[in-house]
């Protein structure tokens, strides 16, 4: 046996070009992109010179501004209430045995799986026919209500508020799935525990289960958030005229033409959501370190 | 090594008040009975195990006591008070879980300190309590640690206080010891049975473990398929079997089974199916199935010679122990009637003991143990094993 060790270190094994050849795949996109970022040249076939004026551009554009507002909307809205519900749901899922519980976990999950498209057709579909439904109701509750000469409903139409609820669908299930995982490692006596030491059902669940529960709610809302922020298929087919995501914006300004602020602005996102992660993994970082080593 | 645990009988032969009643108690799961209705007097102070192999309901009678479910039928009484609709946290009753279920987020101190900031009790008191509680179990060094910080044994303890801190009427303990190693598990028994005296509380174990109930309990009510086989203390539970399953799970024994021949006093003549003939003059009088109903007119000398198709069923049972193992027939006469010829089959040395497996001429395999004093015999050996008739314990079949 001839000894290759101290040559080790110095030799690139196939492995190691491998690795590298995949990580070239997956970043060196973007990274080309947050180059372009400070090209000064309109074009990204040439390079005339670093320059920050696509970031000036971009912080001066006030639809930008207003499409994130909308995303932000959107987003915290239909992640807070699917926050409520997916817990909610997880929890009961767990805990109660009740007929077709089976049948009514695997529906629940659906939506992982079901493509976007389908879901924002549905939701489409839905929102259309219910307003069909609907209108004709309101229509003469306000005629009704004119004459009495109080105040008149507005009529549903799509707008922010069916781009949220068609968010939650997605949302939804992903947040009771990561609680569902987190639920399943408990130990299922914990709340028995309280119980057994005085907690009513209600202070059981707020004083024991929510606090081990924590963490994965916050996991779950932050893959939700995400998501959310990203989506565009359902977000342009349920939104009405006045609602433009970010997301949105982006690709109808992409379809005209790659202008220079929008790789500035995907470099931003890229940052701000890296910088979320990193954040929310420190958290959770220190919160273990703070319980296992002292 | 030898930790010997001191029991006091005293407390269940005086105080006759009783903590825990269950009256008929049964409980059905998806048309499955896990527990066919039981009943049980629990005294107080009593350190009480209910034993029997998994599956046997034992676990669900505690958890009906704690109140983590409810009977499908019968009475759960607490100190003579109905538990009917009363949910567990309103009654005078603490739990150690199996796996202990301490709370993951909160440190030793918050985790007993739980149930006294729920009762709004005082600052002066809750950190007076929560101290005695954590001193008690020897864990005051490590308050301020996360349950996820402390070995098996730490938490083992943790739990213990957080179930104590509350003086519960009755503390209920789920295989408390079963998640420990052997050696923590001995030092966890001692623990026990001396938190038991200095507390002087009452204790209901469910173990399936037979050595940790028999050196820690009071009584034991062993159970098996949703029934309780036998209430008695450890010493009764072991010399007294009542039931062949009850001799077959306490302990190891030779059990044989036959047909009787015939009951003469206390003497009763035994048949093995293999055709060995038995001698037994058990303590206890014969509760089987007596085919000579007809002179019951004096329960201590009944004496009839049943014939071959009147013989009823039984059981005998032979510890281990209790069997003497030698080259030679033995020279008196008395014991000489339990005395067969074998080969032996199997040696296995245990260090204090020695177990081997003896080969009788009938085809039945005696398990034999001996203290380790003299050398080790050989497999093959031709051996004579024999038992006192006193030592022979008959059984009625189970129905």
């Amino acid at each position: 046996m001839n000894s290759l060790s101290p040559k080790l270190p110095l030799k690139i094994s196939w492995q190691s070009m491998f690795t590298l050849l995949m990580f070239g795949f997956m970043y060196l996109p973007i990274l080309i992109l947050a180059v372009y970022s400070f090209n000064s040249s309109r074009f990204s076939t040439t390079w005339e010179g670093f320059s920050f004026k696509w970031y000036e551009k971009l912080f001066s554009d006030v639809r930008i501004f207003e499409a994130l507002k909308d995303s932000l909307t959107v987003a915290f809205s239909a992640v807070g209430i699917s926050a409520v519900l997916g817990t909610m749901m997880a929890v009961g899922l767990a805990k109660f045995r009740f007929p077709g519980k089976g049948l009514y976990r695997g529906v629940s999950y659906l939506p992982l799986i079901i493509p976007d498209i389908a879901i924002a057709v549905a939701t489409l579909v839905f929102f259309s026919s219910l307003f069909g439904f609907l209108n004709p109701i309101i229509q003469s509750l306000n005629a009704f209500l004119t004459k009495m000469g109080l105040l008149s409903l507005p009529l549903p139409t799509l707008s922010i508020g069916t781009v949220i609820m068609a968010h939650i669908v997605f949302c939804l299930a992903y947040i009771a799935v990561v609680v569902s995982t987190r639920l399943t490692s408990l130990d299922p006596h914990l709340e028995e525990a309280a119980l057994d030491l005085g907690a009513t059902p209600l202070q059981a669940f707020i004083k024991v289960l929510l606090p081990e529960l924590i963490p994965a709610i916050l996991s779950g809302c932050l893959l939700a958030f995400i998501l959310s922020m990203d989506d565009l298929l359902i977000s342009g087919f349920t939104a009405g005229s006045g609602v433009n995501t970010l997301p949105m914006l982006i690709y109808s300004r992409v379809r005209t033409g790659i202008s220079p602020d929008i790789n500035a602005l995907s470099v931003v996102l890229i940052l701000a959501s890296a910088l979320l992660a990193l954040t929310s993994e420190y958290v959770r970082y220190k919160g273990e370190q703070r319980r296992l080593n002292r | 090594m030898s930790q010997t645990v001191i029991r006091d009988y005293s407390v269940s032969g005086t105080d006759t008040r009783l903590d825990v009643e269950l009256r008929k108690v049964f409980k059905v799961y998806d048309g499955e009975t896990a527990v066919r209705g039981i009943d049980l007097d629990i005294h107080q102070g009593e350190f009480f195990s209910i034993l029997g192999p998994s599956g046997c309901g034992k676990t669900t009678t505690l958890r009906m006591i704690a109140g983590f479910e409810d009977p499908s039928g019968g009475e759960v009484m607490i100190r003579g008070k109905s538990m009917l609709g009363v949910p567990p946290y309103k009654r005078p009753v603490n739990t150690v879980f199996q796996s202990y279920a301490l709370f993951g987020h909160l440190t030793v101190w918050d985790n007993v300190a739980f149930s006294l900031r729920l009762k709004s009790c005082g600052n002066t008191e809750l950190r007076e309590r929560v101290g005695d509680a954590l001193q008690l179990v020897k864990m005051s060094d490590f308050a301020r640690r996360f349950p996820a910080q402390l070995s098996g044994g730490q938490q083992q303890r943790v739990a213990l206080a957080r179930a104590l801190v509350n003086h519960p009427t009755v503390l209920l303990l789920d295989e408390p010891l079963g998640a420990l190693d052997l050696k923590l598990r001995k030092e966890m028994q001692v623990e026990l049975s001396n938190l038991h005296h200095e507390l002087g509380l009452t204790f209901v174990m469910v173990t399936h473990d037979q050595e940790e109930a028999l050196s820690l309990s009071d009584r034991i009510a062993v159970m098996n398929n949703g029934k309780i086989e036998q209430i008695g203390t450890p010493s009764e539970i072991y010399e007294h079997p009542k039931t062949a399953f009850v001799a077959d799970f306490i302990g190891d024994t030779n059990l044989l089974k036959g047909q009787i021949e015939s009951i003469y006093a206390e003497t009763l003549q035994i048949v093995t199916d293999s055709g060995l003939h038995i001698v037994a003059k058990p303590k206890t009088l014969w509760n089987g199935a007596d085919s000579s109903s007809s002179n019951s007119s004096s329960s201590n000398s009944s004496s009839s010679n049943l014939s071959g198709s009147h013989a009823s069923e039984a059981f005998v049972s032979i510890r281990p122990e209790k069997v003497h193992l030698e080259l030679s027939p033995p020279a008196d006469s008395i014991s000489s009637r339990n005395c067969y010829a074998g080969k032996l089959k199997h040696v296995m040395y245990l260090g204090t003991h020695v177990s081997y497996q003896v080969e009788l001429a009938t085809g039945d395999r005696i398990a034999v143990l001996q203290p380790n004093r003299s050398s080790l015999m050989d497999l093959g050996t031709s051996v004579y094993v024999y038992w006192a008739a006193e030592d022979c314990l008959a059984l009625a079949p189970q129905e």
